[in-house]
């Protein structure tokens, strides 16, 4: 979960970036290569299952996620009525982990997203303006380098307290600097080309310039980049959980859902597995899709 | 290159301030006042303002910073707001139980790392490297925490072979080498190597088949030399590289082990950050912060210069 930092191909990023330019059809074949990996085509389909199963949970599971009996606690797996067992207030698992994917994959999606957007941002203006605003914002962003992901994550969480808002906060703040520090580097490398050369002799004024000439070739390895860190994200977020720190009970979600049951190892070990499992099933899959989605606009083979 | 090395040092300065600077303002992050664990709600107005300036609370931050930091060169991080020991003491001593567990986790992770990355790019396409591949993403996707409660279930409720709380008899401060203390901290290391062991596996593995690719390799052989001596020189054009991103992972397993720590009750800093999360206990959550992310600099520093000093071709600065 720790490849934040790990930043050394910002080469291949730079030479993605200038592939993109060159080829006009380049989303297509990136688009035909990565349908032709069944590696990804298959994460991609677990993955928009997990999705769907979460968004229509309400309708799909079969009891409610907050009522339990306390009559059935801790059932095992493949109790009848209860096919992955209850928890330990009798809840129904299977109910509980279809919700629970709301919570945890928007918990993993959305501080990415977040700080794609502004990350993304500061790099373009660092790497495009450069002088004493590239020293401002690049500099800042290495305090951040600093400290370790996670510490940075509990400590940010730790003082703004628990919470889903500051989960969200504390984890869109952990990803901002190594996204703007990609942005930045992929910016410096299109700067300096042609194009961008031509652009501003015909008369194009700056803000011109990066959204048509620089904003395409700097998004591609970016977002790539920033798929990396999906499964990175949902591993805090649900770690997060896991200490108290993100959603409070009794909102079903997977990481706070293992630390619960947790307390229970000694008496229903399997059951307290199933939230994990689904952290990294879910995890893996975004893993695979990033490393498929990076060989496939990696067209120089 | 020492010119370079300098730089590096006195760059160092202003990120540790920086960093410093960081810490300090979680307190600040904190909805409320820092002191809100200990006064009680009902408390009269001069009993608050009196606990105010016992803390020194009370003067402007720029002052408050300035005295926080001199301390702090000095050792002294305050005292805990839940236990009114000094920090300081309770950070070194779960501090060692920390650097125990990430030493054991790194040996286990950078050796199994450097074996499977370097199979792997020699038996590039084959079987080997795809399990080895296999492992490496594995190791990067598993929640640690989740991977530290299923050996638990394993190993401790299931077998019974290996306890799963605590570092041994006499706690943190009587560790020794012997069986009592490792068998319990088998089952913490080995969770806790498995991101470090899947991350240099595929530094090493890209690292080293673009070596094996290069043309003083395809030199080499013409030369005639074989098996060992090839090695040799693959190692020592690897190791820069490999050497940085083993020193950043280890700083990972300083800063990334309060979950593992959670899991199995071990005494470390993490644990000890947790305890000062719950307890609101704020100069203890800004000093073991300002201790790991301390740590962290000076470790990010080393590498750097080790790394210089190793690969002289590296001019940057």
């Amino acid at each position: 979960m720790t490849t934040i930092a790990s930043t050394t191909s910002k080469e291949k990023f730079a030479l993605a970036a200038e592939t993109a330019a060159v080829s006009r059809g380049y989303w297509t074949t990136v688009w035909t290569r990565l349908v032709r990996d069944p590696v990804s085509v298959g994460c991609a389909v677990v993955l928009l299952l997990m999705v769907l199963i979460a968004v229509f949970a309400p309708l799909l599971a079969p009891y409610d996620p907050s009522q339990g009996t306390m009559l059935k606690r801790l059932s095992p797996i493949g109790t009848e009525g209860h096919w992955l067992g209850t928890d330990e207030l009798g809840r129904d698992m299977l109910s509980r982990l279809m919700h629970g994917g709301q919570m945890s994959l928007m918990m993993g999606l959305l501080p990415v997203f977040i700080a794609f957007a502004i990350g993304t941002s500061l790099g373009l203006i660092a790497g495009f303006f450069g002088g004493w605003i590239n020293s401002l914002i690049m500099r800042t962003t290495d305090v951040f380098f600093a400290f370790p992901a996670v510490l940075l994550a509990i400590a940010i969480s730790g003082a703004l307290g628990a919470g889903f808002i500051n989960a969200i906060i504390s984890l869109t703040l952990v990803f901002i600097p190594p996204i703007a520090r990609v942005a930045e580097s992929v910016t410096t490398s299109v700067r300096n080309l042609d194009f961008v050369e031509a652009a501003r002799a015909s008369g194009a004024g700056n803000f011109t310039i990066i959204r048509v000439h620089v904003l395409g070739n700097v998004l591609g390895p970016v977002f790539i980049y920033a798929t990396s860190l999906v499964s990175v994200c949902m591993i805090l977020a649900a770690g997060l959980s896991f200490l108290g720190l993100g959603v409070r009970p009794p909102t079903p979600e997977w990481g706070l859902m293992l630390n619960t049951l947790r307390q229970s190892i000694y008496i229903q070990p399997w059951i307290s597995v199933l939230p994990g499992l689904m952290i990294f099933i879910t995890s893996l899959c975004f893993n695979l899709l990033s490393d498929g989605l990076r060989s496939a606009m990696d067209i120089k083979r | 290159m020492f010119v370079f090395i300098i730089r590096r040092f006195l760059y160092a300065i202003p990120i540790a301030l920086a960093v410093a600077a960081v810490c300090f303002s979680l307190v600040h992050l904190a909805p409320g006042d820092p002191l809100t664990a200990i006064i009680p709600a009902d408390a009269p107005a001069e009993v608050v303002i009196a606990i105010q300036q016992a803390y020194g609370m009370d003067r402007p931050l720029l002052v408050q910073f300035g005295s926080w930091i001199q301390r702090a060169l000095q050792g002294d991080l305050g005292v805990s707001v839940a236990t009114g020991r000094p920090v300081m003491g309770d950070i070194a001593l779960a501090l060692s139980n920390t650097l125990l567990l990430a030493f054991a986790a790194a040996l286990l992770g950078f050796l199994g790392g450097i074996l499977l990355g370097a199979l792997a790019a020699i038996y590039n396409g084959t079987w080997i490297d795809k399990l080895a591949t296999a492992l490496a993403i594995t190791g990067v996707s598993i929640p640690h925490y989740w991977l530290g409660l299923l050996l638990v279930i394993i190993f401790s409720v299931h077998l019974d072979w290996l306890p799963s709380m605590g570092a041994g008899p006499g706690g943190s401060s009587d560790w020794r080498l012997d069986w009592a203390h490792l068998r319990h901290l088998v089952l913490p290391a080995v969770t806790m190597c498995f991101i470090p062991m899947g991350i240099v596996t595929r530094t090493v593995r890209a690292t080293v088949s673009e070596i094996l690719n290069s043309e003083f390799v395809t030199a080499l052989y013409a030369r005639g030399l074989r098996g060992r001596r090839i090695a040799l020189h693959v190692a020592k054009n690897a190791a820069p590289t490999v050497l940085s991103v083993m020193g950043l992972q280890f700083g990972y397993l300083l800063g990334g082990s309060i979950l593992v720590e959670t899991v199995f009750s071990w005494p470390g800093t993490g644990y000890l950050l947790n305890t000062a999360i719950f307890q609101r206990d704020i100069p203890l959550l800004q000093g073991i912060i300002l201790v790991l992310a301390m740590f962290f600099v000076g470790l990010n520093l080393l590498v750097d210069v080790l790394q210089t000093l190793m690969d002289p071709r590296i001019k940057r600065g």
